[in-house]
């Protein structure tokens, strides 16, 4: 009997100890897997952050040696030098809350507008005959050929830089919401007919959601387009904001700031780029989509 | 027995073909369905009858008969008669319990309460927030089920809901179709091409023959429930059921067990 507990009792302890180990082991290959997956997207941003990295060392390297004229090329140590004094004289968070404000106050009110109509023409053919054609003629003009006509019309004001932006930023939102509307099951209708949905769930429940990666899409390549248009409308003409910075940069061929004010335009554009994206992803989990 | 709920009397019902022809699909058609009862209808393939179940839930208006719901004419699709599909149409972005609820609100307590009944009813305890992509086709037949449960329908009409799913999940699913009307005595109409799905769920089962789509036969089976599919009074109507599409020599039915 005794014998028989003293046996007993080491065996009760390894089977504790091999419990406890099949916890840790557990956890740890929790934290290994999480490990390789952190590994895994630091490998896959190094990978893309490879090939600037190399074109900049070039860069660096080719200006040092003075292989090419700083006035023309200046080198990536000059351009964060340039950089860093805008942005402690203040001067750069200015032009660059100028631009911001301009191209969100013309991306709100042209998105707005193109996604008010897309969900107006997609939802009623009535109006789809009347206005579709017409906003489809107009859309194949480039916006930015509308630009001496604007300059003539309403001058370099603010006006007309706002006009141009919104104008670029409708009709892609204006198409995605209209195609999006459209593209919609209709069998998914005979369940909202048999569920009894009122038109205004019609609308809300079926129709929205439904449509909403389109939107979603119609919303970034509208934000990209008014991001351009504020390029142009910046450059040609006006007295503060990030494409003042370039063209007045270029008048006295400092084109340190020149480079400066292009890549904060690239990243800027990014940044919000990815914004949208990460809404996207948000908003669309229910999809099951095909990552690569 | 008890009191009339549906009466459907179709003296012709055509279909326009792309060619512009005009084709007889249902002829002479005449149901009436009791309160509670469970009928299904059973046909060869382009016997019309999904046309007919269609009709008889108002998605399809172009007729000249008339399906009257406890006497009052039935002119749209509505919540009083409950549709399932043949594919589950679940709102691809709403969540199970999201999609049961569709245009009414969970924060209505009465709504949530009568959604999580539902969701023990079609047993799907734990999978209350999953998405559509999530599910086999069997949960998301029941999801379906159980959306246009909740809406209390006089009828259900199902339209050969169990078709697309493989044995073991059809027979599970005619378990719990047969449960919930057990529970809930609600009116069923299905329709299948299965000739023992027919016979284990119906009081009545209605045979259909094709061009024109017609009723041949009504086969009452008072086979007590739970039904056993080998017992010999089982095999005893499936011979009946067989031998009238025999008698038409129409045997395009998918014949699940093979004899």
């Amino acid at each position: 009997m005794n014998q028989a507990d003293i046996i007993q009792a080491p065996g009760d302890a390894l089977i504790g100890e091999a419990k406890k180990d099949a916890a840790t082991s557990a956890a740890h290959k929790k934290a290994y897997r999480s490990e390789l997956r952190e590994n895994g997207k630091g490998k896959a941003a190094l990978r893309g952050a490879l090939f600037p990295l190399v074109l900049l060392a070039v860069w660096q390297l080719c200006g040092s040696f003075g292989l090419i004229s700083a006035t023309l090329l200046p080198t990536p140590a000059d351009i964060a030098k340039t950089f860093y004094e805008l942005l402690i004289s203040g001067d750069l968070f200015r032009h660059l809350g100028v631009s911001m404000g301009r191209a969100a106050l013309g991306f709100v009110l042209g998105g707005a507008a193109g996604l008010l109509m897309g969900l107006g023409v997609g939802l009623f053919r009535r109006l789809e005959q009347t206005v579709d054609p017409s906003i489809q003629m107009l859309r194949t003009v480039p916006h930015l050929a509308i630009t001496p006509l604007f300059i003539l019309w309403f001058g370099f004001g603010e006006f007309s830089k706002i006009l141009l932006i919104a104008l670029g930023a409708f009709f892609p939102l204006y198409i995605q919401t209209f195609q999006g509307i459209r593209s919609v099951d209709a069998k998914l209708f005979d369940v909202a007919r048999v569920l009894e949905f009122s038109r205004s769930k019609q609308v809300t429940k079926l129709v929205l959601p439904a449509a909403l990666p389109h939107i979603l899409l119609g919303l970034r390549l509208s934000l990209g387009v008014a991001w351009l248009g504020l390029v142009v409308a910046e450059l040609m003409g006006s007295s503060e904001g990030i494409g003042y910075l370039i063209m007045d940069a270029r008048q006295f061929a400092q084109t340190a700031t020149v480079f400066v004010g292009i890549a904060i335009f690239a990243v800027v554009g990014k940044a919000t780029d990815s914004l949208v994206r990460h809404l996207e992803k948000k908003l669309l989990r229910w999809r099951e989509s095909f990552s690569g | 027995m008890s009191e009339q709920l549906l009466n459907v009397r179709l003296p012709h019902k055509t279909f326009r073909t792309p060619q512009g022809e005009s084709v007889t699909a249902l002829h002479n058609i005449d149901l009436r369905v009791r309160r509670g009862e469970f009928i299904t209808l059973i046909g060869p393939s382009g016997c019309g009858k999904s046309t007919l179940l269609k009709i008889m839930a108002g998605l399809d208006t172009e007729h000249d008969g008339e399906v009257l719901l406890e006497g009052k004419p039935v002119t749209k699709p509505g919540i009083d008669l409950g549709f399932v599909f043949q594919e589950h149409r679940l709102f691809p972005w709403l969540s199970v319990e999201k999609n049961i609820a569709a245009d009414l609100s969970l924060r209505q307590p009465e709504v949530r309460r009568r959604v999580s009944e539902l969701v023990e009813l079609v047993k799907l305890q734990g999978f209350e927030k999953a998405y559509p992509r999530q599910l086999s086709g069997g949960m998301s037949q029941r999801v379906a089920i159980a959306r246009a449960l909740l809406r209390s329908p006089k009828v259900l009409l199902l339209d050969e809901p169990f078709g697309a799913l493989d044995a073991f999940t059809r027979s599970h699913l005619q378990e719990v179709t047969l449960d919930i009307w057990d529970n809930n005595r609600t009116t069923m109409i299905l329709v299948t091409h299965d000739i023992d799905e027919a016979i284990y769920l119906a009081g009545r089962v209605v045979i259909m023959d094709a061009r024109p789509g017609t009723i041949r036969k009504t086969i009452p089976i008072d086979l007590p429930y739970p039904r056993k599919k080998a017992s010999s009074s089982f095999q005893e109507l499936r011979t009946i059921v067989l031998r009238e599409f025999e008698r038409v020599e129409e045997l395009e039915l998918v014949d699940s067990s093979g004899i």
